[in-house]
């Protein structure tokens, strides 16, 4: 474990990587001057060597976030949004390539940050931009065969009624209605006015098996045959609606396209027709396990915005403690729930997770306390929190024996941090980490390499299991964590042990976190939660901004346009989950057909945030 | 036998009524231990006794409430109480698929195909908003509003996601509803017919995803808006 220093900000980089670049390819890079923007627009013809400038010489070697925003009406054309950043910190350099609507091609950066591979394929899918280079550009989401490109601000969906909320029909003296009675198929579908169901041919399945080799090569030698396998999307160790289709030589995997899409909810689309603190409770069904570290996530993005406007308060010292108690417990709840996933699917069925859920019920009584909810807590607000923690809770957990009892908050909190959840995590250490089954199916599988981490963009636990000590609350800090004492964990072989050593080494790092936060909770006892005056309507001011937290499944980027209104003009989510998938064939090739359901596990996915 | 509509199940009826005849003499001894009751009540209630206390659910989880759903079989709230903690990945073992979370487009063809692997009598629940009528993500472009507009459903358990206390009252719903069910009753054990069961047409991911069952109202769709198409020249020979 190595302790990453934090970088100083010497000078602006935007600022910096203009100087260079302009040096170079003269007017091909622009500064966006627009108010309220950063970075650089790149023209598209110079995009691919600019990126491998910027990546090569100027040291962006990792592409967080890629996506498209279509700005129709406002200069008509498509924008192409690209964060990167140094593994060392700092914060992103964006690079942006402008388009028009109508024939929307830029050329695709794959080559440069491979991890743009699946956010292209997002940006093709959903906004229509064709990436020229992409080694296969298809739709990602959505299906082959899917009319329009639902992110474009000109097309509607079926049961579309206005652009913004609040709607007109439900506000404030509307009655609620079934958007049913209003289409002609009784369902949320529309047609284009030329389809023939006679005559459609069916696409979607097609599309997925053509770049798989499905044919049998008949050899008349022992060498075995090659099949295809779909894993999924209904699989008991997919962790959700996944599918994964695999060529297989025997038992041993020759190629793995992940098949995304089944638990695709359409956040985007509707995340901009909702105000901005409307997004806060979608926000927690990204990543459903850690709902509470998504909310930091959107409440970072738009404070990051608010910011720049005029009257703004920024969260006080008891608001951000409260955020990190609940980011860390988070934390912690995600890595057992990982761990017990993990070793259901090394075939220890059940029995370790139930071991995680007892302590995750531990945790989510305090959130039920706090928050109203369980999972869904919809508790950050932008300036602080929804209400103090109270003071006493009613929990049916063990702490002393089964009797349903008022606990004092803190006194809870406190034996809940100094003593259940660090038993737990030592026990968890003690039966796992030298189990046999664990060390032998673990230690050397799916090996990801320090190079391949960065260059796939692999973020959180896989990444730093790769020997990258990369951790956002280090790289670019936010909230209290200049002020926290913690060690960002670090492990060097990136195969399937050390991701689950990594997750032991974090639950620890979280729990030292978690002391000094009871500090600062007792410290603050009685100051305000929240900086100034709660409103339901915010007004953000016109700009974008990317907030990013770490999660514990990796880097969370909210990437959030305002246009000065009620709504967000664009709301992109940088999911980590999605993002480590990339690395998802890299890590499996080559092994045995059953690893990848251990190797699966051990980037520790959720649909949710997967599809969005 | 009064349900029995009787038609050409003579042979069916004979043999329960040899077995209801009131006119077999009880032993007097066995007087006080015999109630005479129909024979199909008591088949019945051995028969949904076990059934109710041994309903295998689907592993199938599709969204958020899939981790309120492990969280029910765990230990704290402990599903294994009525019989139900064999949880099974095959729709072939299984007797209730519990659709938990938000179904997309593209998964409503899994969903209908597993429904339809699955043997019967089978069950289905759904669980949370999402599943009963769409939920929050009712408005978007690949969210299914509601799973009952493609298959059946016998139980709905509203929340976003429900509490496991709330799931667990779902479940008793349930087997409040197999108890009623008869086998003296052919509509409400209908997988005693004669032939198998109708399957349910798979949904087609064209343009948008669209249900066999409603091509005739996408012909009747076309042809509206053909007529609409038209209408416009109609009026300007008209003015």
């Amino acid at each position: 474990m190595t302790e990453q220093a934090p970088v100083a900000e010497t000078q602006n980089p935007t600022e910096h990587a203009l100087g260079a670049l302009q040096a170079r390819f003269g007017d091909a890079v622009q500064l966006d001057n627009r108010d309220g923007y950063t970075g650089l627009i790149v023209a598209p013809e110079k995009l691919v060597e600019v990126a491998q400038a910027v990546r090569d010489q100027l040291g962006y070697d990792y592409l967080t976030s890629a996506t498209a925003v279509d700005y129709l009406g406002k200069g008509d054309h498509l924008e192409m949004v690209y964060h990167v950043c140094r593994t060392e910190g700092g914060s992103p350099l964006v690079l942006k390539a402008q388009t028009p609507r109508d024939q929307a091609t830029l050329p695709s950066l794959t080559g440069v940050w491979p991890a743009a591979n699946f956010q292209e394929r997002e940006a093709w899918d959903l906004m229509g931009i064709r990436f020229e280079g992409h080694p296969n550009l298809k739709r990602i989401l959505l299906w082959e065969g899917f009319a329009g490109h639902p992110l474009r601000k000109d097309w509607h969906e079926a049961y579309y009624e206005e652009e913004h909320k609040p709607y007109d029909s439900r506000w404030p003296e509307g009655k609620p209605f079934r958007a049913e009675a209003f289409n002609p198929y009784g369902k949320n579908v529309q047609y284009p006015a030329d389809f023939d169901p006679a005559a459609y041919e069916e696409l979607a399945e097609k599309a997925i098996y053509e770049d798989v080799p499905l044919g049998v090569s008949v050899r008349h030698d022992l060498a075995s045959e090659r099949v295809v396998v779909s894993l999924g999307p209904q699989h008991p160790s997919t962790h959700g609606v996944f599918r994964m289709v695999v060529s297989l030589d025997g038992e041993t995997i020759q190629a793995l396209e992940p098949v995304f899409g089944y638990l695709h909810r359409n956040h985007e689309k509707i995340g901009e027709r909702n105000t901005f603190l409307g997004n806060m409770p979608y926000t927690d069904r990204l990543d459903y396990i850690c709902s509470l570290s998504n909310n930091f996530g959107y409440a970072e993005a738009v404070e990051r915005l608010l910011a720049t406007g005029r009257r703004w308060q920024a969260p006080t010292r008891r608001a951000e403690a409260i955020r990190v108690l609940m980011g860390e417990l988070t934390r912690v709840l995600n890595h057992l729930f990982a761990i017990g996933f993990l070793l259901n699917d090394l075939g220890a069925y059940f029995t370790p997770m139930m071991y995680s859920l007892v302590e995750r019920e531990l945790i989510l009584d305090f959130f039920e306390a706090v928050t109203g909810s369980r999972m869904m807590c919809n508790y950050f607000r932008f300036g602080g929190v929804a209400y103090d923690l109270p003071e006493t809770m009613r929990t049916t957990a063990a702490l002393m024996n089964d009797r349903v009892r008022d606990f004092n908050t803190m006194a809870y909190l406190d034996e809940l941090i100094n003593e259940r959840l660090p038993r737990a995590i030592d026990q968890a250490d003690e039966f796992l980490t030298q189990n046999e089954i664990v060390t032998n199916r673990c230690i050397g599988v799916g090996v990801l390499p320090k190079e391949d981490a960065i260059a796939l963009g692999a973020g959180g636990p896989v990444l730093r299991a790769s020997g990258v000590p990369y951790d956002v609350r280090r790289a670019e800090p936010y909230s209290l964590y200049p002020e926290l004492e913690f060690d960002v964990a670090v492990r060097y072989h990136g195969d399937i042990y050390d991701r689950y050593l990594i997750r032991i080494d974090e639950m620890r790092q979280s729990i030292r976190i978690l002391k000094q936060i009871l500090g600062i909770l007792r410290e603050t006892e009685g100051q305000p939660f929240f900086a100034g005056t709660p409103k339901y309507n915010v007004r953000v001011p016109a700009g974008e901004a990317y907030g990013r937290v770490e999660n514990p499944k990796g880097e969370l980027g909210f990437y959030v346009v305002s246009d000065g209104g009620q709504n967000p003009w664009r709301y992109h989510v940088r999911s980590p989950s999605f993002i480590n998938l990339g690395a998802l064939e890299t890590m499996t090739k080559g092994h045995k057909v059953a690893d990848v359901v251990a190797i699966l596990g051990s980037i520790d996915i959720v649909l949710g945030e997967v599809d969005r | 036998m009064s349900q029995n509509n009787g038609n050409g199940n003579n042979h069916h009826d004979d043999f329960l009524q040899e077995l209801h005849n009131p006119d077999v003499p009880v032993p007097e001894n066995m007087r006080s231990a015999v109630a005479v009751t129909s024979f199909t009540k008591l088949l019945d209630s051995i028969y949904n006794w076990g059934r109710r206390n041994s309903i295998w659910p689907m592993a199938f989880g599709l969204a958020c409430c899939a981790i309120e759903m492990i969280a029910t079989a765990a230990s704290r709230f402990d599903q294994a109480r009525f019989g139900m903690e064999v949880i099974r990945a095959s729709p072939r073992q299984a007797d209730l698929m519990l659709v938990s979370g938000t179904v997309t487009k593209k998964m409503i063809v899994p969903i209908v195909r597993l429904y339809n692997q699955m043997p019967e009598p089978k069950y289905v629940l759904a669980m949370g908003a999402c599943a009963i009528g769409g939920g929050p993500f009712k408005e978007g472009y690949n969210v299914v509003s509601g799973i009952d507009k493609y298959i059946p459903v016998d139980v709905y358990v509203p929340g976003c996601p429900p509490t496991p206390q709330a799931l667990l009252h779902g479940l008793i719903m349930l087997q409040k509803k197999i108890d009623r069910q008869s086998l003296g009753n052919p509509n409400s054990t209908p997988w005693y017919g004669r032939g198998p069961g109708d399957e349910v047409p798979l949904p087609v991911l064209g343009p948008d995803v669209f249900d066999p069952r409603q091509v005739h109202v996408l012909g009747r769709q076309a042809k509206a808006a053909q007529a609409a198409a038209d209408a416009p020249e109609a009026e300007d020979t008209t003015a």
